[in-house]
């Protein structure tokens, strides 16, 4: 029972690389000394050779390494520079080709935990010694690991028919391998569908995203699954299990020509509040948009005189088709598909507006959300792309848009939704174009970065639009002044001028902030992701790996990961497939074998650890009464082994063993230059 | 081991404890006949009339087999520790206190002075005008008076002088005093082989959970509850209903006498195998489970403060959670001004 580990140090031939990365490193650690420290002091732990180099990553660099394996012959490599982040991959490889286990290789992180963090050379040049004493204590209880192989099934899965949803669709499918693509909504196009031009090209959204949602409509490797939801997901990269429910639109598919007699007949309108955003109607059955695909319209039972009071029928009295492609008695299905890789574009939800009252929306008739100004402008839209007012005839002479609403914002959301500026910026120009009237833009800061951005910011500078630079502190209906009544006024502080405005307008259109679907972090949980703080998706890598995520087999792609233009989030999607595609190409993966495993014999079934996994890698063995860890959705996090009250489950590469060692090597040196022990007998008097 | 048909010698000594081990071990009934048979008394105070000069008198390894209880709390039990240990073959620490320093190390929470106050100034029931505290020596007009010193930390035997073997429990119980008394008299009697040193002998390989019959769920806590506050649902896992039970943090062996009965299992049978720390082990399974789910945009202070609320339901975390295993934590002790 004690905390020491009976160390098999004394068997390891153990290699010890000191990085002097440029002066990132040795710039405060004094690289040298260190080397020298290793080879001298920690010979008994097993050291047998101990270097500094200019840069170890190089080749050069890891061919010492190699060198020294085959020459000296090394059994275990430490290498003490960067984070095992950025060059752990670098070392293991070069072990390996040295034919040594990658997993014999221990990276100590002195740049990052070291150089970077410290400034005094001589404490910053003992923190580094410790560090690496606890590296080779450690690694000498490493154990040679084989990654484990999963195969990979070529069919994906692509959650969430918008922009994002439908590039990786296509994508995977033009590459020849078999997409399922799911929908919550009855037809896919997401919000790109509801809009009418696109910035900075002004360019018709419906006339470039149709053509892309045919094409998915009729591709032979796409199966759509539109009025459907993922329930449940099982199994892991390679091999996911998924379990997807088909609401009953009501309609028959098989023999439905999509006519649309059905939608003339129905006898309810209904304010569609998810395509229309509430400005116009639509049928009890119906189809989201005319170019809908699937062409199938879906019958809302909430509305439905059928469903409602058990008479009407008029779509199915009126459908042409025979058999009858209404169908009342449709039920919900469930489905199950195998697929091997998964990518979740399941896109953003709008702020809502009313969240900030005195900015008046759904008290002044006359205050727009973005999206309701997007169908208001669409040639298809409720008022055929005539701007007017909430009377539907009159045009407004003066047009107020505020940026950043809900966005940049404490109270709200403190991150920019990177497309309200462009956002507001093409609305200017579109009141301009469609009506004449005099346009206000308020905003914080004017941000328009990328390809021909500020090009059209200069363009709606130049066609007289007003800007004004502050935080709009409230829109009323209250004047106070001669030429405000009947007016919305806009109060703000213009601070570019330092003095408080009221500007009277006619309309005001709220860019509201993009905000993570509310349901994010249900969806984050059923496919093992995680959320940020602010609850959109979580990417492996903010720079380096912008859709794959810590799951394995699980992408992301679109504004489910953050707000984004179309631009970008068609680039995501299409990045996806490529990380898809490049996985079906191999046909298998070797997944790192860094794994949590339960001891079934030690284990009590007490069930501490049951929900704790992030990856829905723990499973309960009822008829065995012990819990259970599935290695391939395991991500070795180490939360399980941290919890498991019984020190039944542990991690490779984080047994206890390893981590005592590591500590009991930290504690050999104490920073006042002391002996080796000083530390760890500073403790003992406790003990005396 | 035994020699010329000499039967072999049994003690079991008391340091700081209770008696309850000794009461324990005379509980195992008729079995006690066979003790008996097998075993000549070689020390036992506690129902026999030994001298510490007895055993002095002993050659070295005279005692086959001593079952040390009781923690190592003053300069008398270290000296006898000292001295069983040279005098017996096997050197059994027996029961929690010599184990893992059980009830007598939680005064490694404080300091020597404080107990002591406690003791002999601050008790309602005690009448101390002049503020007597024991000395180590006091003149007399018979001559110099002495007393043992009373340590400013507990200490469990395997702290002071080599042990052999451990049995948990606080006490252990009846039935695997027996089975381990049978281990070692088949290996005296019949020269079957001993465990390997260092083995806990008379308990299972895994947790408490294993012998308790109460349903077990996947566990969300959102807040604890001291055993007089609720009563528990009877058949369902008390720490699911939010009273602190160690049973999963402690190894088997008792057969989960107190959960069977509605209260939360202690942890007198310390850790599992090849685990240092009962206390912090019990300490992240339970922060593990505390039940704060917070969403995204969640005020983190407000988050923070839902933790602070659930966690502070439990009153005495270091005195629960390492109620009977202080001494023989990473912690040891908690670091007070006054150790002297």
């Amino acid at each position: 029972m004690s905390t020491a580990p009976s160390s098999p140090k004394s068997q390891e031939r153990i290699g010890v690389y000191v990085c002097h990365c440029g002066s990132n490193i040795a710039g405060v650690v004094d690289v040298k000394d260190v080397a020298q420290w290793a080879g001298r002091e920690l010979a008994e732990d097993g050291v047998v050779i101990a270097r500094d180099y200019q840069f170890m990553c190089s080749n050069l660099g890891q061919e010492l390494i190699e060198a020294d394996i085959k020459e000296q012959g090394l059994t275990r490599v430490v290498v003490a520079a960067c984070s095992p982040h950025l060059h752990e991959a670098t070392f293991r490889t070069a072990c390996q080709r040295a034919g040594l286990n990658p997993y014999l290789c221990e990276m100590v992180s002195i740049r990052e935990q070291v150089s970077w963090v410290h400034t005094d050379r001589d404490l910053a040049t003992a923190k580094a010694k410790a560090l690496i004493a606890g590296g080779v204590e450690r690694v000498a209880w490493h154990e040679p690991l084989e990654p484990l192989i999963v195969p990979i099934n070529p069919t994906t899965l692509v959650v969430g028919g918008g922009i994002a949803g439908i590039q990786a669709a296509l994508e995977i499918a033009d590459s020849g391998y078999p997409v399922i693509l799911v929908e919550r909504e009855p037809s896919i196009g997401g919000h790109m569908a509801q809009f009418d031009k696109t910035f900075p090209t002004l360019d018709c959204a419906a006339c470039i995203l149709t053509p892309k949602m045919v094409a998915v409509g009729s591709h032979p490797n796409i199966t759509l699954l539109t009025y459907s939801e993922v329930e449940r997901v099982d199994g892991y990269v390679g091999s996911f299990l998924v379990t997807i429910r088909k609401k009953a639109r009501y309609v028959n598919a098989e023999t439905c020509t999509g006519c649309g007699l059905c939608i003339e007949k129905c006898p309810v309108r209904v304010v569609d509040e998810v395509f229309e955003a509430g400005l116009g109607y639509r049928k009890a059955v119906y189809r989201s948009f005319p170019q809908a695909v699937p062409k199938y319209p879906v019958i809302d039972t909430e509305h439905c005189t059928y469903f409602q009071r058990g008479k009407c029928k008029a779509c199915q009295i009126f459908c042409p088709t025979q058999p009858k492609s209404i169908n009342f008695e449709q039920k919900d299905e469930i489905i199950q598909v195998e697929v091997g890789n998964i990518i979740l574009a399941t896109g953003y939800e709008l702020f809502d507006c009313r969240r900030i009252p005195q900015y008046g929306y759904g008290r002044l008739a006359n205050v727009y959300t973005s999206l309701e100004f997007e169908r208001l402008c669409n040639a298809a839209g409720p008022t055929g792309g005539e701007v007017v007012l909430r009377d539907g005839v009159t045009k407004p002479k003066t047009v107020g848009i505020i940026h950043c609403v809900g966005s940049r914002d404490s109270k709200y959301n403190s991150y920019c939704s990177v497309i309200c500026c462009m956002q507001s910026l093409k609305f200017a120009h579109l009141v301009k174009e469609r009506t004449g009237a005099e346009v206000y833009n308020f905003y914080i800061d004017m941000r328009t970065p990328f390809k021909d951005y500020d090009e059209f910011y200069q363009k709606v500078l130049a066609e007289g639009v007003h800007f004004v630079r502050g935080r709009v502190a409230e829109v009323t209906d209250a004047a106070r002044h001669p030429g405000e009544e009947g007016k919305i006024i806009v109060q703000v502080e213009d601070t570019l001028i330092g003095r408080q405005r009221r500007i009277p307008v006619d309309m005001v259109i709220l860019s509201a902030a993009l905000e993570p679907r509310r349901d994010a972090q249900e969806v984050a949980h059923k496919f093992g992701i995680a959320c940020s703080a602010n609850g959109w998706f979580i990417e492996k890598h903010p720079k380096l790996d912008p859709v794959a995520t810590m799951t394995e087999g699980i992408f992301i792609a679109g504004c489910a990961q953050g707000p984004k233009d179309i631009p970008a989030t068609v680039a995501q999607g299409a990045a996806a497939a490529a990380r898809v595609i490049g996985r079906i190409h191999q046909g298998h993966l070797a997944l790192e074998p860094v794994r949590a495993s339960v001891i079934a014999e030690r284990c009590s079934g007490c069930r501490i650890c049951n929900n704790l996994c992030p990856f829905n890698a723990i499973s309960f063995r009822e008829d065995l009464g012990v819990t259970e860890i599935n290695p391939a959705l395991c991500q070795g996090c180490g939360t399980c082994v941290a919890a498991c009250p019984a020190g039944a489950i542990t991690g490779t590469q984080f047994s206890n063993e390893q981590v005592f060692a590591q500590i009991e090597g930290l504690l050999m040196l104490d920073f006042s230059g002391a002996p080796r022990g000083a530390a760890v007998r500073m403790l003992e008097p406790a003990l005396s | 081991m035994s020699t010329n048909g000499a039967k072999p010698k049994l003690a079991m000594y008391w340091a700081a404890s209770c008696g309850g081990c000794e009461i324990a071990t005379l509980n195992i009934g008729e079995h006690i006949l066979t003790v008996d048979q097998v075993f000549d008394l070689a020390f036992f105070p506690c129902i026999a009339d030994f001298k510490v000069s007895d055993v002095e008198g002993y050659p070295d390894g005279y005692i086959d087999l001593c079952l040390f209880n009781g923690a190592i709390r003053s300069s008398e039990n270290e000296h006898m520790a000292h001295l069983l240990r040279r005098k017996s073959k096997i050197l059994v620490a027996f029961g929690s206190c010599a184990y893992e320093g059980c009830i007598p190390a939680l005064a490694n929470l404080t300091s020597r002075q404080a107990v002591l106050r406690t003791v002999y100034l601050d008790n309602p029931s005690l009448d101390n005008p002049s503020g007597v505290l024991p000395q180590t020596t006091t003149p007399a007009p018979e001559g110099e008076l002495t007393l043992p010193a009373f340590y400013h930390t507990v200490k469990t035997l395997d702290q002071v002088v080599d042990v052999d073997y451990y049995v948990p429990g606080c006490p252990p119980e009846s039935h695997q005093i027996w089975a381990v008394l049978q281990t070692v008299v088949a290996a005296l009697t019949e020269g079957a082989p001993l465990p390997p040193k260092g083995t806990i002998l008379g308990a299972g390989q895994v947790a408490v959970c294993e012998e308790c019959p109460l349903a077990r769920h996947e566990k969300t806590i959102p807040r604890f509850y001291r055993p007089y506050e609720i009563v528990p649902k009877p058949g369902l896992c008390l720490l699911e209903q939010g009273l602190v039970c160690l049973g999963p943090a402690t190894v088997c062996g008792c057969g989960a006498l107190c959960p069977r009965v509605g209260m939360g299992c202690r942890g007198c049978y310390g850790p599992l195998p090849g685990v240092v720390d009962q206390g912090a082990r019990i300490l992240t399974a339970l922060a593990s489970v505390i039940d704060v789910t917070g969403k995204p945009g969640d005020n983190e202070e407000e988050l923070a403060r839902r933790v602070q609320d659930a966690v502070s339901t439990i009153p005495d975390p270091a005195g629960l959670f390492y109620y009977f295993s202080m001494a023989h934590s990473l912690l040891h002790r908690a670091r007070v001004a006054d150790n002297q």
